[in-house]
């Protein structure tokens, strides 16, 4: 029996850190979507560990693909191939998925985006720049000033007669305006979709501003599983849009698409095997003091042993390692 | 008398050598550093534009080391930068420092204030000495430039990653060490025969980025969090239409050839826009037509937050680029920019223009 090789694919984010295990089709076998909680090393860990123990009998990781705005660390924990930004890994998970799409608008937790696709790759893209209005975040944090589980939030949502204008320029500013037309004796259902609306704006006004939104229209990212912001596009956009099955993961999908192109090209896969994930892995930081920009650089280490530095402007830490590693190779 | 001057990229490299030829005392500010930009955000006003505040960090950097005396040129208001000198003047009076601020204004009503203070920074050197001095700074600055552009090509090239940076480090230390035009010169040249020497990929063929937007943004490293190593890095040969030469040139010479073939470039935006609305929002927009006739494989276009003139020019810039279906990713920075976020976004740009030529999906 030839052996299963599977793809392992990590999304490693500000609020969520996410794990596919694909098959060669790109089907998602197994997704685990866990909260990030400020401890992205312990989380990820104990995320591939209980990947591993779903894995089929017979089945071997063939190779490994990270994206996420922890894509440099988790790259460094398991020797990742690819280690692509989340526009790329994005992009191709729906490519792949949804040949005809040609929008994609992705809110994750802190930050949102939109990706144009035009011809089978990835044509503009855009990402929020100034301000955290309208993500994940944001959601998560009214649902519970009102008391609402993030579950429910949506379908209250639709249940709305007249949703109520709310402002969505600024977070705090719609957190105002939200408790005014509480006092004012709107219903919560008009508020909640006064919101979804007001998010609606505030995306497309920021992030899409100038793109031209075509159909197949595809929403994914964390908030995607929110049926009143969906619904609020729709009535915005005038087309339909599609929310994929792995709505959630998609940024892991990609990467681990990524990372079997990658290997279909010929890279041999550095993943070394879910045993040498379980050393310890610590990380350190100090203040560089070589020029007054004082940049704080983190030193990874897995076992004692350094394996990735970061943070510095100049790259004079993190090009030592690559020189060192180089060395290694040629020795 | 003891000068200093704002830093703008390389422009130091001139700057000083001028002033050593004249034998008049010179400070270069430190490096532009998150210092330099603290200083000038906690004493500038929030609205003003990066370049001012960065300027002010410079100017008290400087008078730290010694300086009292501060050149810069004004420009009669193009855009805010018009009115820098003055406020910055008045900014470091309240702050309660006194050096004095001498601005050459491009002559106007008054060729003879321009001589006068010409003449007053130069430590009243004969006429032929100060001719002598600028002639040889701006060979100087044609020369950084040339080896500026080595490096710029050979960066995605090397063979050896890192090579370019180092020898530019290396450069950089070496040159501050250099008193007068003569030294300055010959390190240069010592430099670009080094860097013509970077053994390259033979299988190298890099994408072609072309960066426009504002002067400042896109000469000074620091402020554009050094987007000329990082594209470098992700394998882009990157291709600027500002350079200090170029400033030079069309302020402060009477090259003839150059400013005819300047508004040959400019009338290359005439479709999308056709006059100076300030700043360098009309050279951004002929610049990106340029590139789409040279065969660019995409633009950055790079300015400060709040900059009126380029945030016109970010509004024309999207129906260039469907016209002539040539991507175009526009950066704004300030002194909030998250460097993640920028990176994420120059990997993406970088990304999407591999895939649009069809080159390796890496």
């Amino acid at each position: 029996m030839s052996k299963l090789e599977l793809f392992l694919g990590l999304d490693v984010g500000s609020v969520s850190i996410n794990l596919v295990l694909l098959d060669q089709r790109y089907r998602v076998l197994e997704k685990l979507y866990l909260r990030t909680q400020g401890k992205p090393i312990a989380v990820l860990s104990e995320g591939l560990e209980r990947l591993h123990h779903t894995m089929p009998a017979g089945s071997t990781i063939a190779g490994v693909g990270v994206t996420g705005s922890g894509r440099e660390l988790a790259g460094a924990m398991v020797d990742a191939d690819v280690i692509k930004n989340e526009i790329t890994a994005h992009g191709m998970a729906v490519l792949q998925s949804i040949p005809d799409a040609q929008t994609i608008l992705e809110i994750g937790g802190q930050d949102s985006k939109i990706i144009l696709l035009r011809n089978g790759v990835v044509s503009d893209f855009a990402m929020n720049t100034v301000c955290a209005a309208g993500t994940g975040s944001f959601l998560d944090r009214q649902a519970a000033r009102l008391n609402i589980p993030i579950q429910d939030f949506g379908s209250m949502a639709l249940k709305s007669r007249s949703p109520t204008r709310i402002a969505g320029r600024c977070a705090v500013f719609a957190e105002s305006d939200m408790i005014h037309k509480q006092q004012m004796g709107c219903s919560l259902e008009d508020i909640i979709k006064g919101l979804c609306e007001a998010l609606v704006r505030n995306y497309l006004n920021n992030v899409g501003k100038g793109k031209e939104i075509l159909p197949q229209i595809v929403f994914q990212g964390g908030v995607a599983a929110n049926e009143g912001i969906r619904n609020s596009f729709e009535e915005a956009l005038g087309h339909p849009v599609i929310v994929p099955e792995h709505y959630d993961v998609m940024g892991a999908v990609g990467a681990g698409i990524l990372a079997h192109k990658a290997i279909q090209r010929g890279q041999a896969t550095k993943f070394r095997g879910f045993h040498s994930i379980r050393g310890k892995f610590t990380a350190k930081s100090f203040s560089c003091s070589g020029c007054a920009n004082l940049c704080e650089i983190v030193e990874f280490f897995s076992d004692g042993n350094i394996k990735a530095r970061w943070g510095d402007r100049c790259g004079k830490w993190s090009a030592a390692l690559v020189n060192n590693s180089q060395a290694d190779i040629l020795a | 008398m003891t000068i200093t001057f704002p830093h703008m990229g390389q422009v130091y490299i001139p700057v000083k050598a001028l002033f050593d030829d004249l034998g008049v005392p010179v400070v270069v500010p430190p490096p532009v550093s998150n210092k330099t930009l603290e200083i000038g955000t906690r004493i500038a006003p929030e609205m003003a534009c990066l370049p001012m505040k960065i300027n002010l960090g410079n100017y008290i950097q400087s008078m730290e080391k010694g300086a009292d005396t501060i050149v810069l040129t004004g420009s009669c208001g193009p855009c805010r930068f018009g009115y820098y000198g003055i406020v910055e003047q008045e900014i470091l009076r309240d702050q309660g420092y006194h050096a004095e601020i001498i601005i050459l204004d491009a002559p106007g009503r008054d060729p003879r204030d321009l001589l006068r203070k010409i003449r007053k920074i130069s430590g009243n050197s004969p006429w032929k000495n100060i001719i002598r001095a600028f002639i040889q700074a701006s060979k100087i600055v044609e020369q950084t430039d040339k080896l500026q552009g080595i490096f710029l090509r050979k960066r995605p090239r090397e063979l050896n990653k890192g090579q370019t940076d180092d020898l530019q480090s290396r450069f950089e230390k070496q040159i501050l060490q250099c008193r007068g035009s003569k030294e300055v010169m010959r390190l240069i040249r010592s430099f670009q025969v080094k860097a013509d020497g970077i053994p390259e990929r033979a299988d190298a063929n890099p994408l072609r980025i072309g960066l426009v937007g504002e002067i400042y943004t896109l000469i000074e490293p620091y402020v554009n969090l050094n987007i000329e190593y990082k594209l470098g890095y992700l394998g882009a040969e990157v291709h600027r239409g500002i350079t200090i030469a170029d400033w030079v040139k069309t302020h402060l010479s009477m090259d003839r050839k150059y400013k005819k073939q300047r508004k040959e470039k400019l009338k290359k935006g005439a479709n999308y826009l056709n006059l100076c609305i300030g700043g360098h929002a009309w050279e951004t927009i002929a610049s990106t037509v340029d590139y789409a006739d040279a065969g660019m494989d995409g633009v950055i276009q790079i300015l400060p937050f709040g900059c009126m003139p380029e945030i016109v020019a970010e509004s024309i810039i999207p129906s260039i680029s469907r016209n002539r279906s040539l991507p175009v990713m526009t950066l704004t920075v300030d002194e909030l920019t998250g460097e993640a976020g920028y990176l994420t976004r120059l990997e993406a740009f970088v990304d999407l223009l591999s895939q649009k030529k069809g080159t390796v999906y890496e």
